[in-house]
């Protein structure tokens, strides 16, 4: 009698545990779910192909230190000539790749990212249309952003006085040309 | 047009190209000659040579019906002068430059309201339109070439078209003419050839204007398919079209942008349209973080130029193979599923039933590459 009550505990458990393995979330969910949401919301503004690593590496130690997602923003811009709706695939055709470079980079390194695109008639008007949007804590913005059409040291100059938020603004190095460029995309993307 | 009450309606050919010079108003009157030829009243409606002397030649012996002349503002505009085409009645009418818009006072506002009209009264026609008209297409030229093209026309007239002729000539082979003169006169040439006429233009006008005709042959044959296929297997039913369409199922998270962005580079390579599918629970109510990636979602969806369209059900597949269906989908991709839990994982899953009901239509599951082996590297 014993020893068929063990074995009823016994398949009883078995039972209950193919029970529970069938109706629980499979493995990594609950993990998941227990890991503390990115709070803070760091935007990372570009507008090239390329990226400085300076200012991304910046931006990856502040979303590690401060539990914060990174948002890399394309900035793209409409010709004047066109209604601002416009699709633009000729400059996504760089963006977009940068945009998965740099997403890719994060995730590997285990930092939460949420891509956004902005439009505007200058990367400056992209950048407060985004403004305008979203709330972000905190902005990085590399100082060695190409003069021509990207952020220029004017854009900064109004970031400063007119963004509410915490903006960082890097100036690499002269010597320190490193970027993160689409040619680091993994895969045929 | 009481007259032409009962007339069989008039057939319309259109010769289209990437771009002025390539020869279409030349084909067409070649063709008007060998029409006149085989003994058809054949008449020249309305003829632009832009000085070309040998455009000018070739439509020696080819009868005309005279343009009229507007006053509009002070100034002497000359037309096409549609109801003396009516009237002459001719079999077949060659009227160049479909998009072009009329001087007001005028019947209608465009040319190709005239072209109707004439086809309405049974006359068939051959007219010449560039890509860059296609109203669908004007953006997208627009940004490739910097130079924005105000007179188009909608799509749906070129779809109307019975024929549709590419005159093809490679970007090479215009420039050579343009430089030889022979598509504007010489003080024009510099400016030509530093503005529209870029090599890089003529390329991609040219994959344009290919791909547009594909499109037109596969949408033709995929309505005598769909026409003479009631009673067929659902396999026969499953369109095919020449031309590709994407789909990317996604919902609004953040790694649906990854999803998006692939998809579109995708469907840049097959040159497809892409359309983005969110499926929603009726009822669903959105998080604020979920209204965010929403909102996100459709700034990236317009930027590419793809469409998000949102479709509200219970049943997943059902919905999506509903839209398929609709939109003439020969590709879907998704991402990950959420594993299934509880009763849901003995359903079958999402892309074996996609399969199942929309046989003909690949399916693609865009995996995760920072999960590749080695992908661990910052």
């Amino acid at each position: 009698m014993n020893a068929l009550g063990t074995v009823a505990v016994g398949v009883l458990g078995v039972l209950l545990g193919i029970l529970a393995g069938y109706w629980l979330p499979p493995h990594g969910r609950l993990a998941a779910r227990n890991r503390p949401r990115p709070v803070r919301r760091i935007l990372l503004p570009f507008t090239g192909q390329a990226i400085s690593r300076r200012a991304f590496e910046a931006a990856v130690r502040l979303a590690k230190a401060e539990n914060a997602i990174i948002m890399p923003a394309f900035l793209a811009r409409v010709p004047m000539n066109l209604p601002i709706e416009t699709a633009l695939p000729v400059q996504c055709a760089g963006g977009m790749p940068l945009l998965e470079a740099i997403e890719q980079s994060l995730t590997s390194q285990g930092v939460p990212v949420d891509s956004r695109v902005g439009r505007g008639r200058s990367a400056r008007d992209a950048l407060r249309k985004l403004l305008q949007q979203e709330h972000f804590d905190r902005i990085i913005v590399s100082a060695d952003e190409d003069q021509r059409g990207g952020l220029g040291y004017d854009d900064l100059r109004w970031l400063l006085a007119r963004v509410p938020a915490e903006i960082l603004i890097l100036r690499p190095a002269p010597e320190d040309t490193r970027r993160i460029s689409v040619e680091a995309v993994r895969g045929h993307f | 047009m009481d007259a032409s009450a009962g007339q069989p309606r008039g057939r319309l050919k259109v010769f289209l190209g990437m771009a002025a010079g390539v020869g279409k108003t030349y084909r067409m009157l070649l063709e008007g000659h060998a029409e006149l030829q085989a003994g058809r009243d054949v008449a020249v409606g309305l003829l632009e040579t832009h000085g070309r002397a040998e455009t000018a030649r070739l439509a020696e012996g080819l009868p005309a019906v005279s343009r009229r002349s507007v006053r509009y503002r002070g100034t002497v505009l000359e037309e096409m002068d549609l109801p003396a085409i009516l009237s002459r009645a001719p079999e077949l009418c060659l009227i160049d430059e479909l998009a072009h818009t009329n001087a007001p006072g005028t019947e209608h506002r465009k040319r190709y309201e005239d072209v109707e009209e004439v086809l309405t009264a049974g006359i068939d026609v051959l007219s010449t339109l560039n890509v860059q008209h296609l109203e669908s297409l004007n953006d997208h030229i627009t940004e490739l070439s910097g130079v924005r093209v105000r007179e188009t026309i909608p799509d749906a007239i070129l779809g109307r078209a019975d024929e549709v002729v590419l005159i093809d000539l490679t970007p090479e082979a215009l420039l050579e003419r343009l430089r030889a003169g022979r598509i504007y006169p010489l003080e024009r040439i510099d400016a030509a050839l530093n503005n529209f006429f870029r090599i890089e233009n003529l390329a991609a006008l040219r994959e344009v204007a290919l791909r547009q005709v594909a499109e037109e042959v596969g949408a033709k044959r995929l309505t005598t398919e769909l026409i003479g296929s009631r009673e067929e297997s659902l396999a026969a039913d499953a369109p095919q079209a020449v031309g590709e369409r994407l789909m990317a199922l996604v919902e609004p998270y953040p790694r649906a942008q990854r999803l998006v962005r692939r998809a579109w580079r995708s469907a840049q390579r097959l040159g497809a349209e892409l359309d983005l599918l969110w499926v929603k629970a009726p009822g669903q109510e959105l998080s604020d973080d979920e209204q965010r990636s929403l909102s996100a979602l459709r700034q990236l969806a317009s930027v590419l130029g793809a469409r998000l369209l949102e479709e509200e059900s219970d049943d997943l597949a059902a919905a999506v193979v509903d839209v398929a269906c609709r939109r003439g989908t020969t590709y879907i991709l998704l991402g990950h599923s959420r594993p299934a839990h509880g009763l849901a994982r003995l359903r079958l899953p999402l892309p074996q039933r996609l399969m199942q009901s929309l046989p003909g239509v690949d399916v693609r599951i865009v995996a995760d590459r920072t999960r590749r082996p080695n992908g661990d590297r910052p």
